[in-house]
Order: C-alpha cells, then structure tokens, then sequence
C-alpha cells in the first residue's frame, strides 16, 4: 500500500509510532519518518494509525486494492 | 440564447469534453489531475513527465531513503482518486506553441490542448564546472534516482563525505552522515547553516547542532574546485581558504533551478524565477497580462501573495504543490465569479539531527526576530520575525505543536513582539536583528530568497557566486 505524511500538519503526537511502528519512527522528540509503501500485510496496523492520527495527516491511497493499474 | 446561457454552455461542454494538458508529473502535477476529476471534469486530461516513474513524493529521499530504511522506489504518492489520464512519462516537453495550443514534445509530437497546467518544478543546481560534476562520487540531490546512487554510496562506505552547501539539502545530507556514523565536512558560503531561509540567529544555532554532531563545518568557505584520481574519482575539494579536504563522496546542495527552458519563446512571464501568475495561477504572459488557458503550480509557479505586500513569492513547500495544484485545476473549470485564490501561508519542515525544524509565514521577509517560548540551550524552542511591528514568520526547534497559534498570528497581521502564548517563556524576550544576508550577497540557497520585485528592496538580480 502507499502512503504520504502530510508532515506540516504533523505535529509529532506519534500515535502512528504507537500503532504501526514498523512503518513510523520518531527520530528524537518530533521528527517522523515512515515508510511510504508498507507492506500490505500491516494494512489493518496503518489504517489504524492513520485514523488516530490527532491532525489526519496521514494519506493513505485509495485506488490500491481497487480494479484499475495504479497508474490509470 | 442569451449571452449568459451561451457561455454557461460553452462550459458545459468544455467540462464534458475539453482537453486538459498538465505538464509535470510529480505531486503538483498528480493533485492537479485529481482535483479536475474531483471538479467533474470527464474531458481527457494528458500528463507529462520527464522521468519514467510515476509521481513520487521527494521528502523521505533525503532522509528514510538516504540513511537506507526505505528504498528509492518505495516513494510512490498515494493516489486519492481515480485520474483517468493518459500518462506520458519519460519524455521531455520541449516547446509551447501558445497560437497553435500545442506542447511540443522531445519525441516530435505534438499534444493539442484547450487548458494547460505548467507544473514543472525546479531541478537542483549542479556542480558548476562540468568536468568535475562528471567524476565519479559527486552527487546532487532532487530525483528518486539521486537518492537511490547516493545511498549506494553512502553504504559503501566512504571515507569522508562533503556536503557543498548548508540549506535543508545539505544540512539533511550531513545529518544522514553523522547518523550512519561517517565522517563529513560542510562548506557553506554563507556565514552558517540555514542563513538564507532562516537568519543568522537561528544559523548559529544550527551551526552549533552541526558540529554537537560532529559535522566538521566551515562557514564563510567555497569549495574552488574539486580534484579527481586517475580512475575518473573524486579524491578531494580544494576550498577558497587554500585548504584541501580529501574525500570519496562530494554532495553538491547548490539550490534549485526552476524548469523554465521549455518556455522558452512561448512569449510567458517566465524565466530565472519561475512563471508569474496571478493569485489564482493564471499564468501571465511577457507583458504581465494574465493569460486565459494557461495555469501554473507547485515549485515553478510564483505568484503575488497579499500577507507580503503582494510581492511575488515562488514557494518550493509541499503543501504550495497540493494546494496551489487545486486552486489551478478549480480555476480551469470554472468561471468568474467562481475563481478561487491560492493563498497560502507558508510553511516548511526539515527533520535533521534529530529535530524538527518549521517554519510558517517568510522569514526572510522579517527583519527582526524575538524567542518566544522554550529554550535555545535545550534546542526546544519558537521564534517570531517582525517587519515594522508585524509578525510575518515563526520558526520552531522541536515546538512544531505552537505554530499553529504563530500561524493565527501571522494570517491576521498581528502585532511584533506577538503577545505571548502564555506558556513557557524564555527569560529575554527582546527582539534583535534576524541577521539576513543583504541582497545579493551569495548564500547557499539563493532560490530560497523571496522572489519579489518591489523595485526599492529588490536587487533581485542573480549573481553567480565567484568561484
């Protein structure tokens, strides 16, 4: 799957971190990083972490899974 | 049919039927096609892209890509609908044809169009003399294939790394560095780290973070030319001090050149800064007349913003890409009085060192700046900038949860020193200079300044930096 942060509206609450820490780290107290295609084994993990995110900065795409190439 | 019936149907059917070029296929470019869709747009909407990838987003490149977490092709966007475009990637728009409504591309074809939408970004600066770019072991920064060969050869690893240049490219590549435990020297023209986006008070700071890290920093230095071995690889830079430093990797973080040859005799207000367009991103032509079917978004776009005096600012921000990509694809559709503006706050992040540096409004627009919560010693703190009794910017070091209140200030022309959060203020809270450079004196990140032309401050001319 794929995902982007919106990381000007992040303000590092790291609830992803919390949820799905093998897609979002924390490099000190605010920084984030993450993977932007995990695996789509932790979907449920990252849409979890998504939807906590306090300031919904997280993107997750919308056509994966769906029919269609993703380049369509 | 009335006139107002006819022109509503001419609308209809541009809206049903029309034909929609976007020029650009990175996250303004992809936004932009959403956006038309999400419009109700069904004409059909062409996209072109110099890279053969599909749009992907730049940000982890410097940073989870770099250090080795995430690979290069991992970067994908998200996509958040359906475009139905017809992609063309990997080849080069080369020419506009405004009377004939065609985009030229490299391949010889020509692609028609009723509206276009010029996203075509910037691309970094490159190592000046070419015969020294092209030895093996320098590097510049910008496209998913940078970051996949410069994290190869970072892992090598190599001996020393230098890092040309101390803006966010660079001071990130530097912070990748020191995390994977390599040795690596910054050379920046300017008097610290950051100065050009960010002043001299908090580049000291930053200079302080860099070498806490153990970065070897040498402010108020060029690198004069760099030296290869015998095999075609870089060996060594020889700096404007007369010093040499040895090293297997040079990084060259040089700032951005906007992607403006193509436009080249297509008669727009286009060149060194961008393309001007008004505030809707209708791009204007050569004698500043906004034009009707060609808009403009993302990095090359420069528009005139009203919080600044409505100087024209070309803003090479993620959140201008998404949100100006919408405003343009709305305007494309509709008509006056329909029209919505793209006024943007800006806003940036830098992850380096581990902290979280950001920013809202334009710092360099301000003169002065105060501390205002926090503490500079604990590198946890939020600055404003001022400009005649004005808050026109705020940065924040690990504080980024308070830039929304600095943000609020800055959106309604609030007083400077800005009245206080009530929370955790420093002990001096008395503002002093911001310490920009003056015009045109070179810093490291001369696209990064303000790209005006109020004629009494401007002197916006480029100098190239001696060499």
């Amino acid at each position: 799957m794929r995902i982007a942060v919106d990381l000007n509206r992040c303000q590092g609450y790291a609830q992803c971190v919390y949820l799905a820490h093998k897609d979002f780290r924390l490099t000190g107290q605010e920084a984030l990083t993450y993977e932007p295609n995990p695996d789509d084994e932790r979907r449920l993990q990252v849409e979890r972490a998504a939807a906590a995110c306090p300031v919904q900065a997280i993107l997750i795409d919308r056509l994966d899974g769906a029919k269609g190439s993703a380049t369509s | 049919m009335t006139v107002p019936a006819t022109v509503a149907e001419l609308v209809r059917q541009f809206r049903a039927n029309g034909r929609i070029v976007i020029v650009g296929a990175s996250l303004a470019g992809l936004r932009a096609a959403e956006a038309l869709r999400a419009e109700g747009f069904t004409g059909s909407v062409t996209i072109i892209g110099d890279e053969p990838y599909e749009p992907y987003d730049r940000p982890p490149l410097s940073k989870q890509v770099l250090k080795g977490w995430v690979p290069a092709d991992h970067t994908k966007l998200p996509r958040l609908r359906e475009v139905n475009a017809q992609w063309r990637l990997g080849v080069t728009a080369t020419g506009l044809d405004r009377a004939a409504k065609q985009v030229r591309l490299a391949d010889g074809e020509q692609i028609p169009y009723d509206r276009l939408l010029i996203a075509t970004g910037t691309r970094a600066r490159q190592w000046p003399n070419p015969d020294e770019a092209a030895l093996e072991g320098v590097y510049s920064l910008r496209s998913r294939d940078d970051a996949a060969q410069l994290q190869k050869a970072l892992a090598a690893p190599p001996s020393r790394v230098v890092v040309i240049g101390a803006g966010f490219i660079g001071s990130e590549v530097a912070s990748v560095c020191r995390e994977l435990d390599l040795p690596v020297t910054v050379v920046e023209r300017g008097s610290a780290p950051l100065v050009g986006a960010l002043g001299g008070v908090i580049g000291e700071i930053a200079a302080e973070m860099h070498r806490d890290h153990g970065v070897d920093l040498r402010c108020g230095l060029g690198v004069s030319s760099l030296e290869g071995d015998s095999g075609g690889h870089v060996r060594r830079a020889h700096l404007s001090d007369g010093t040499t430093v040895d090293a297997d990797v040079v990084v060259a973080s040089l700032g951005s050149i906007r992607n403006v040859e193509w436009l080249e005799g297509a008669g727009l207000a286009s060149g060194f800064w961008g393309v001007g367009c008004d505030a809707g991103g209708r791009a204007f032509d050569i004698n500043g007349v906004v034009t009707d079917s060609i808009y403009v978004a993302g990095d090359v776009a420069r528009s005139p913003h009203v919080l600044y005096e409505y100087q024209f600012l070309a803003m090479e921000h993620w959140d201008n890409a998404v949100l100006g990509a919408e405003a343009a694809a709305h305007n494309m559709v509709n008509l006056e009085p329909h029209y919505r503006p793209h006024l943007l706050l800006p806003g940036f992040w830098s992850g380096q060192f581990g902290l979280n540096i950001k920013s809202v409004g334009v710092p360099p627009f301000g003169d002065e700046i105060v501390f205002t919560q926090g503490s500079v010693k604990e590198r946890r703190f939020a600055a404003a900038y001022g400009r005649r009794g004005r808050i026109v910017a705020a940065v924040a070091f690990d504080h980024g949860k308070w830039l929304e209140y600095y943000g609020k200030l800055i959106e309604q022309s609030g007083p400077f020193p800005p009245p206080p959060p009530g929370w955790d203020h420093p002990p001096d809270m008395k503002p002093i200079p911001a310490e920009f450079p003056q015009p045109g004196v070179p810093t490291a990140i001369p696209d990064v300044v303000l790209t005006g032309h109020d004629p009494s401050e401007r002197g916006a001319e480029f100098r190239p930096r001696p060499r």
